[in-house]
């Protein structure tokens, strides 16, 4: 652990620093949030960039990673394999800030702390992933998450998700509902659903599992659809948008939702809830009246402020989803872009991948991948690459996805934390 | 001609500079932390080959046929050179 006293002096060591002297000598990139966008734009700038100052503001000692979170709720996993930190990320040189940013000026370039000190910089990158839209969804307040939790950022709220189907008896019904888009991790909600059905199926066999869900068409549909009816006919049941699956109203007192056409009662309940870009991005102004950052396809600059890189799930990119795996696709890209445009040159067109495991049952694994170009101002899937595994793929393939699953967990922690 | 062209210029300049349009991706899956095939200082003529037959599906593979498609071969050339570069 490095001593939060330690850190917070590093920073006023930096702070200390003539302005006019730090910007002859080299560029200073402030990078907000540590998640998988975050940690790794730091490290891979100052792979880029030896020179450059890398500051990377995060309010947490510690990230607790959502992929596999899922696995968690699910009880096949522990939380402490969630678990990662920034000291490998400041052994290579970067600054890391244990603090809150709290306002960011683009016209001066600078960050207020809630530690009460400033960060100058040259170029910020701001990675701040989800907040929760409390309140967007009527009865769904920060207090109602005590009831029925989110579990949409790993922590606190996993565990209460997995406490809470432990306690339930035989014969329950969960009830989880499912937002429109745009949010973070598409294939989520069914992932969740398929896990939680499976550990239902063997621990509370007469329980039902209710997905509610204010869209009809979602990630690897058909490929979750037809493992649902081979492994949990009569215990998973999905209502559709066409069909009144909208929730439009929650009641954490009778644990209820409330649809157009219907209440349901939740023995355990999970509301996955509209949510919008971390707080900082609005007060930053990168974020549009979507409460997402519209962002150049190419260097993810932002289209509102000059001088702001959004990458993650904060940003708009496009027909890239809100993954971890394209975080991390985001921020490599983001960062040679930022190093080529602090040396005075040209950053080149990109192109990024996006690959997305989701589990569905024991030695069950799907996924659905896709390449990325800038077209017309966006980032636009390439036609004739990417899409889901294949509907038919035997058995095996199945179990092979379920292992990379695992495989590419290790792969991107490492690559961000390691 | 253009492959041989491009593996011969990587060779003489001897260094992986910054990555080619897409490289910088492959590393979510075949980093350094990876027990998938390590893709760093491989030889980039038997990377292509691999590309290539994925892009045919003479190769079998479970999610690269699917993500080759998304780049030219002048783009698959590059990105194995590079990848051969690194260390």
């Amino acid at each position: 652990m490095i001593a939060r006293r330690g850190l917070i002096a590093g920073a006023g060591a930096l702070l200390g620093k003539p302005l006019v002297a730090r910007a002859q000598a080299q560029a200073r990139v402030v990078v907000i949030g540590g998640g998988f966008a975050g940690a790794t734009a730091a490290r891979f700038l100052q792979r880029a960039n030896r020179q450059l100052d890398i500051v990377l503001v995060e309010t947490n000692a510690g990230y607790l990673a959502c992929p596999l979170s899922n696995e968690v709720i699910a009880g096949e996993r522990a939380i402490a394999a969630q678990r990662f930190d920034y000291r490998a990320i400041a052994a290579a040189g970067v600054l890391v800030v244990q603090a809150e940013a709290t306002a960011v000026d683009p016209v001066a370039r600078k960050v207020a702390l809630n530690t009460g000190g400033t960060l100058s910089y040259d170029r910020l990158i701001l990675a701040p992933g989800i907040d929760i839209a409390w309140g967007a969804l009527p009865g769904y307040d920060e207090a109602a998450s005590d009831v029925l939790p989110h579990a949409w950022k790993a922590g606190a709220q996993t565990l209460l998700l997995r406490k809470q189907l432990e306690s339930m008896e035989d014969g329950g019904v969960v009830v989880i509902s499912a937002p429109a888009n745009p949010y973070r991790c598409p294939p989520g909600p069914y992932e969740r659903a398929s896990l939680i059905a499976a550990w239902l199926a063997k621990h509370r066999p007469r329980s039902k599992l209710l997905l509610l869900d204010a869209k009809d068409a979602f990630s690897k549909q058909k490929l979750f659809e037809a493992a649902w009816a081979r492994f949990y006919p009569g215990l998973l049941e999905r209502v559709s948008l066409s069909d009144g699956g909208k929730v439009t109203s929650v009641n954490p007192a009778s644990r209820t939702f409330t649809t157009d056409f219907d209440t349901h009662r939740a023995d355990v309940g999970n509301v996955v809830p509209p949510q919008h870009a971390g707080r900082i991005a609005a007060l930053a102004g990168v974020a549009d009246r979507t409460g997402w950052c519209p962002v150049d396809p190419a260097t993810f600059e932002s289209k509102l402020q000059p001088g702001v890189h959004v990458i993650g799930d904060a940003a708009i990119a496009g027909a890239m989803p809100k993954s971890a795996f394209a975080a991390n696709a985001q921020a490599k890209v983001c960062a040679d872009a930022v190093a080529t445009l602090l040396a005075g040159g040209t950053p080149v067109e990109p192109k990024l991948i996006n690959v997305c495991y989701s589990r569905v049952a024991p030695n069950y694994g799907i996924s659905v991948a896709g390449v990325y170009r800038p077209l017309n101002g966006q980032l636009t899937e390439i036609p004739g690459a990417g899409g889901p595994s294949p509907l038919d793929a035997p058995d095996a393939q199945r179990a092979q996805e379920a292992e990379y699953a695992n495989v590419w967990f290790r792969t991107i922690t490492g690559e961000t934390f390691g | 001609m253009k492959v041989r062209a491009a593996l011969a210029a990587a060779v003489l300049l001897g260094a992986a500079g910054p990555p080619p349009i897409g490289a910088s991706s492959c590393s979510g899956c075949h980093g350094s932390a990876s027990p998938l095939p390590a893709l760093a200082g491989r030889n980039p003529s038997e990377l292509v080959a691999i590309l290539e037959g994925y892009r045919a599906g003479t190769r079998p593979s479970t999610v690269m046929g699917r993500i080759v498609r998304g780049f030219s071969q002048d783009e698959t050339v590059a990105i194995a050179t590079w990848l051969a570069a690194e260390q």
